[in-house]
């Protein structure tokens, strides 16, 4: 098979942190790969020793089978967490600027019109809303119609509606073939966008998989929520996993209605109690015994 | 590769254009400041000694020949003789150094303060008023000479060059820095030698725009000549922005504090200010203090500028200016680009 990227046991320090710590994965061309994890698992770190930003400890990264050359600059779109812009430039001038520092370039009106940008074309950048701020950072990624688009935590942040905006850009793309690496510390993100998800915990990569065969795998059962007024020790006579999170009890198991009839017949109040399938904060939940949002 | 130099150059240049107190600053402040100067230190007719006149308003006694030498004093150019009613109020004045003398016409009597150099000068003018006759032969030529705002205007050009081009660039690359605005531009296929020549480019630009309009304001507003080229005037500005920039590329080739770089700027720009005679001449200050002028790029920024402005000088004279400034720009380029980190 062929990959667009190829990442092999990649290390990353800071004095006192094992940032990425032994880090592989292979990356086939036009998918969308998602780094899930909670803040500090190391996900910035791995990407932007995959853009070059800092220097790998050890590891090897292949872009197209070889060593990242000045080709990568050209072809890759990168959009930073959190990135400021030049003062009192306006949203099409900065977009131009990026723009023109590119070899090929990406047909602007579709830029504009993909990214929404049409109504703020002409206003200081640093006078338009969060979302809008983050789809014309989107734009400056996707100027040279990159093969390969880098997102980091790309919603973080964002009202629901705006986040819409971001996933319908993000599936634009998509659609037109191009491989995208996003990092994203919410489950729901990754489910909606990713065809192979990644989950990393303190460095390391502890699953991944496509959603679905991750949730098929993990994630079969139900979880059962529970308000935190039972005693606890009872439920340690259940067969189940179980987790104190936000002051409220969640009990994993793949046999919903024998935990439900212990429940019961020890005459436990379920007042309040939450019965759902599993999605990917279960399994992170399950694989590291914390939240995936702190 | 000048494309994309080209690219950068306009987006900072109208990043710069569009602030408006930036520009503001550059420009309506040197031009203040030399309307200050120029009103504060009004040269050409000033007085030198102020003499202090008890009770002229009665007549002299007629008796004695004191009243010849009275009167002749009393012609003397450059003195300004100031009349007071009663004695103690003049010794008064006299005691807080307000005046240099005091003359009371009536009593033939006069005072100085001994610790005043301008009262021993005084002293003598009166002792010598009435005798004319020397055996020096006396050669006099007329020269209209340098007045003080001609003699400043060159030294507040290279100030403000100075700081337009170490905040302009030091400054604003670290807030680049800082902003995540470097990283961005290092992800993208810019080469660092290309990011950093747009910003020399620009800020020289920005620096030799706001030069020329000052140097046309302050023009318009006193109507002196350039006695050299402005070619010339302009290479030599030229140079020093392009050095200045290059050390505040250097001040900013790493850090992300732009309180650090605040202070090391103004630790460069406060010595350079008082130490290249950018506001008063240092001839007769102690020698390590004018070899210690002798090494800062401002000095001959300023130097050069008084020589073209003032006395009509040509590149050809300006060597010594130019082989340094082009020196010491390359050192600080060679280090900055070194140190550079995005």
């Amino acid at each position: 098979m062929d990959y667009i990227l190829e990442v092999n046991n990649l290390y990353k320090g800071f004095p006192g942190v094992k940032a990425v710590d032994g880090v592989s994965f292979s990356i086939p061309y036009g998918i969308c790969f998602g780094l899930l994890g909670p803040n500090g698992a190391g996900k910035t770190t791995t990407i932007e020793v995959i853009e070059g930003i800092q220097k790998p400890d050890e590891g090897i990264i292949l872009y197209k089978g070889k060593n990242r050359d000045h080709r990568f600059k050209q072809e890759v779109g990168i959009q930073l967490q959190a990135t400021e812009l030049q003062q009192y430039l306006t949203v099409k001038e900065i977009l131009l600027s990026f723009r023109n520092l590119y070899a090929k370039r990406a047909d602007l009106n579709d830029l504009i019109a993909m990214c929404y940008l049409d109504e703020i074309l002409n206003r200081d950048n640093r006078k338009i809303s969060g979302g809008q701020k983050q789809r014309l950072l989107l734009a400056i990624a996707l100027a040279n119609d990159p093969e390969l688009l880098f997102l980091d935590e790309p919603t973080t942040g964002l009202d629901p509606q705006a986040r819409r905006h971001v996933w319908d850009i993000v599936q634009t793309v998509k659609m037109k073939g191009k491989t995208i690496i996003l990092t994203t510390h919410y489950m729901e993100e990754a489910q909606n966008l990713c065809d192979v998800v990644a989950i990393m915990d303190q460095g390391k990569i502890i699953a991944m998989d496509s959603p679905i065969n991750l949730l098929n795998q993990y994630c079969s059962g139900v979880t059962i929520t529970l308000p935190s007024v039972i005693d606890v020790d009872m439920l340690n006579s259940i067969e189940c996993n179980w987790y104190m999170v936000n002051n409220t009890i969640e009990i994993q198991t793949e046999k919903p209605h024998d935990c439900l009839r212990v429940l019961i017949d020890k005459n436990i109040d379920i007042t309040g109690m939450v019965v759902r399938s599993q999605n990917l904060e279960d399994l992170f939940l399950k694989l590291t015994g914390t939240q995936l949002r702190a | 590769m000048l494309y994309r130099i080209w690219t950068i150059f306009v987006a900072r240049t109208k990043e710069f254009y569009r602030d408006r107190s930036a520009l503001g600053w550059n420009v309506i402040f040197p031009l203040l400041i030399i309307v200050g100067f120029s009103v504060v230190f009004r040269s050409d007719s000033s007085p030198i000694l102020k003499v202090g006149i008890v009770a002229l308003a009665e007549k002299p006694a007629e008796n004695g020949i004191s009243n010849i030498q009275f009167n002749e004093f009393l012609k003397i150019k450059y003195i300004n003789f100031i009349q007071f009613n009663s004695k103690e109020k003049a010794i008064g004045s006299l005691q807080k150094f307000k005046i240099d003398m005091v003359i009371d016409s009536n009593s033939k009597t006069y005072w100085i303060n001994e610790s005043s150099p301008n009262g021993y000068l005084a002293e003598q003018l009166l002792k010598g008023a009435q005798n004319k006759s020397s055996v020096f032969k006396k050669q006099s030529f007329y020269n209209k000479g340098v007045q003080y705002v001609e003699w400043l205007f060159p030294g507040i050009l290279g100030m403000n060059a100075m700081f337009n081009s170490l905040y302009g660039v030091g400054y604003v690359l670290v807030m680049y820095r800082k902003n995540g605005i470097l990283k961005r531009f290092s992800v993208a296929p810019v080469r660092p030698f290309e990011f950093l020549s747009a910003q020399i480019l620009s800020r020289m630009f920005v620096v030799l725009a706001t030069t020329v309009v000052v140097y046309v304001g302050t023009v318009l507003l006193y109507g002196f000549k350039c006695k050299g080229s402005l070619f010339t005037l302009f290479i030599l500005f030229a140079l020093g922005s392009f050095c200045m920039i290059s050390l505040g590329l250097l001040i900013a080739s790493r850090s992300d504090s732009q309180e650090f770089a605040d202070g090391i700027i103004n630790i460069i720009t406060w010595p350079m200010m008082f130490l290249s005679e950018v506001w008063f001449s240092l001839e007769g200050s102690r020698p390590w203090v004018q070899k210690v002028s002798q090494f800062l790029p401002l000095t001959h920024i300023v130097d050069g500028a008084r020589m073209i402005m003032n006395e009509g000088a040509t590149l050809f004279d300006l060597q010594l200016q130019i082989v340094y400034l082009v020196a010491i720009s390359l050192l600080f380029l060679f280090l900055g680009s070194l140190l550079f980190r995005w």
